[in-house]
C-alpha cells in the first residue's frame, strides 16, 4: 500500500466546507490554485467523482490518459489526474487513505439489474444522482450556478475515491472491503479551473460503502 | 422470485436460438484488410460477427461500440469489468453498453487477453517516441495516432471528442502488478491470432489499427488486421457468452427485450 501524507491546511481556513450526505450529488467549480479535500466522514463511503474543464467542459478527466501518464492504475499522493486532451487537471497532494479507484466506474440501475438481479432497477444508483446534478445545472439552480450544461454523453468513466478495486496479475477485478476508515480524506490542487462532479454512492448490494453509504464533507481552500 | 431465462415467456425464450453456430467459410459475408496504423468505421448488424485476425502478430486494434438506434448508449468499460470480475477480455466475455445491455460479445478467441484500460496513443505521444512523419513527407506511410483515427471515424457519425471514452486494445496485454503498475507483455501477440466479436444489437463499431499507448517498439511499425464479417446468428441458448456467469443471462435479457 502506498505512503500516506497529511495536509497542514486547516478546516477553519476553508473557503467552501459543504457536507453531502448519501445518495446525493454535488457539483462545484474549483478554480486554478484552489485545494479541494474530500473527507470521508463515517469511513469506507464510495465518492464517484469526474472532473471537467470549467472553461471547455470537452475536456474531461480521462482514466485512459491518467493511467497512461502515470503507467499505473490507483491514485494516491502525487498522482496527476490527466484529461481528455492530456493536461494536467488536479494533483493529488494529500491523501490519508493511500489508494483510490480509476476503473469501477458508477453504478447505475442498468448495470445493477446485470450484477444483481433484474429486480433490482429501481434501487437509487450513481448515474440517477448523475442525471439529478446535470438536470439541476441545465435549469440553472442557485447551487450548480456557473457550471455549464452537460449531458449523459458528458458522464464518462469516473473517479472512485476511497474504493479499493484490486486489479490481480492474472487480470481479475475484485471490489474489495474498503481500505478507508473514519476521517480518511484526499487532498487535490487545481491545475486548471474545474468542475465537480460527485455522486456520494448509495449502492446495498456490494461492500463498496460497507453496505452502509454515509456522508462526505469537502472543503476547499484558496492558495496561500 | 428472480426473473431468469426459464422464467421469461414462451415468445421471449422462442426468440433465441437452441445454438450458438460456429464459424464456417460458406458463413462469410465480406473480408477486408486493415492496413497498420489506419482506422475504419462501420455498421454490424445483430446476429453477425467480425473476426479481426493479427495478420503478422504486432498488431493493436483500438476499439469503441455504440447502439447504432441510440449512439449515447455506448462500450462501457467500467460495467463490463464489473459486471464478469476481469480487468481483461477473451472467451465468453460480453461487452456492456451504460444501459445494462450486451452490444457485443467473444464467443471464440485464440488470444486469451485484450486489453481494456490502456486507452489510446495520441499524435504527441507518436511524435515524441517515434519521430515526426508528416503525410507531406511520407504520402501516406504516415505516423497515424489512435486518438485521431478515433475522432475522424467518430465524426463521420457525428459524433465528437465527448464519445471517446475509454476503448479495447484488441491483441494487447497489459499486466498490473500489486502496486497497480501496468507492464506490457511484448510476448503475448503471434501471427495469425483471431478474435470473433459477435454482434448482439445493431453497432457502430470505430476502429484504429495504430500502435499500443504502451508497447515498447522504439520504431513505428503497426501491422495489419484482417476482417471478416460472417453470419453468425445471435447468441444460443447454450452460448459460452450467455452461460459465463449469472451477470451475462441477465444482460443477455435487457438486450433480447430491445429486440422483441
Amino acid at each position: 500500500m502506498a505512503a500516506t501524507v497529511e495536509s497542514p491546511l486547516l478546516p477553519a481556513d476553508a473557503v467552501i466546507d459543504e457536507i453531502c450526505l448519501a445518495g446525493d450529488p454535488w457539483a462545484k467549480v474549483v478554480k486554478k490554485g484552489q485545494t479541494l479535500r474530500i473527507v470521508d466522514i463515517e469511513g469506507n463511503q464510495a465518492v464517484d467523482t469526474i472532473f471537467y474543464s470549467a472553461a471547455d467542459v470537452g475536456e474531461r478527466y480521462s482514466l485512459t490518459h491518467t493511467i497512461q501518464a502515470q503507467g499505473a492504475l490507483y491514485l494516491t499522493v502525487g498522482s496527476v489526474l490527466m484529461s481528455s486532451e492530456a493536461r494536467p487537471m488536479l494533483t493529488v497532494t494529500a491523501d490519508t487513505c493511500g489508494r483510490h479507484d480509476t476503473l469501477g466506474g458508477a453504478c447505475a440501475c442498468e448495470s445493477n439489474t446485470v450484477r444483481y438481479a433484474l429486480e433490482k432497477r429501481y434501487m437509487h444508483s450513481c448515474r440517477d444522482s448523475f442525471m439529478l446534478a446535470l438536470a439541476r445545472i441545465d435549469s440553472g439552480s442557485e447551487s450548480t450556478a456557473g457550471i455549464p450544461r452537460l449531458t449523459k454523453r458528458d458522464v464518462v468513466s469516473n473517479i472512485n475515491f476511497f474504493m479499493n478495486v484490486p486489479v490481480t496479475p492474472e487480470g481479475k477485478l475484485t471490489f474489495e472491503d474498503g481500505i478507508s476508515a473514519p476521517g480518511k480524506y484526499v487532498e487535490m490542487r487545481a491545475e486548471m479551473d474545474v468542475v465537480v462532479l460527485v455522486s456520494n454512492c448509495p449502492q446495498l448490494n456490494n461492500p463498496c460503502n460497507g453496505y452502509n453509504p454515509t456522508p462526505v464533507r469537502f472543503l476547499v481552500w484558496d492558495p496561500a | 422470485m428472480q426473473t431468469h431465462f426459464n422464467s421469461l415467456s414462451p415468445l421471449a425464450r422462442a426468440a433465441v436460438p437452441d445454438r450458438s453456430t460456429p464459424y464456417a467459410q460458406d458463413l462469410v459475408l465480406w473480408d477486408e484488410t486493415l492496413p497498420g496504423g489506419a482506422h475504419w468505421s462501420g455498421l454490424l448488424r445483430r446476429g453477425n460477427t467480425l473476426r479481426l485476425i493479427d495478420v503478422e502478430g504486432r498488431a493493436n486494434v483500438s476499439a469503441l461500440f455504440f447502439n447504432q438506434e441510440e449512439k449515447t448508449e455506448r462500450y462501457n468499460m467500467p460495467d463490463t469489468l464489473k459486471a464478469q470480475h476481469t480487468a481483461h477480455l477473451t472467451r465468453g466475455h460480453a461487452l456492456y453498453s451504460d444501459m445494462g445491455r450486451v452490444l457485443c460479445s467473444i464467443p471464440d478467441d485464440s488470444c486469451g487477453w485484450h486489453d481494456t484500460v490502456c486507452g489510446v496513443i495520441d499524435a504527441d505521444t507518436v511524435r515524441q517516441r517515434y519521430g515526426e512523419a508528416s503525410y507531406q513527407q511520407r504520402r501516406n506511410d504516415m505516423h497515424r495516432n489512435g486518438q485521431d483515427g478515433l475522432l475522424v471515424e467518430l465524426g463521420k457519425w457525428g459524433m465528437d471528442r465527448r464519445d471517446l471514452v475509454a476503448n479495447i486494445n484488441f491483441f494487447s496485454k497489459a499486466v498490473a502488478d500489486e502496486t497497480g503498475r501496468l507492464h506490457f507483455d511484448t510476448a503475448h501477440r503471434a501471427p495469425g491470432q483471431h478474435v470473433d466479436v459477435r454482434f448482439e444489437m445493431n453497432v457502430l463499431v470505430i476502429l484504429s489499427a495504430a500502435p499500443h499507448p504502451l508497447d515498447p517498439a522504439t520504431s513505428y511499425a503497426p501491422t495489419p488486421v484482417h476482417l471478416t464479417a460472417w453470419r453468425s446468428g445471435t447468441a444460443g441458448a447454450d452460448d459460452a457468452c450467455r452461460l459465463h456467469c449469472p451477470e451475462n443471462g441477465r444482460g443477455y435479457i435487457n438486450t433480447e427485450r430491445w429486440f422483441l
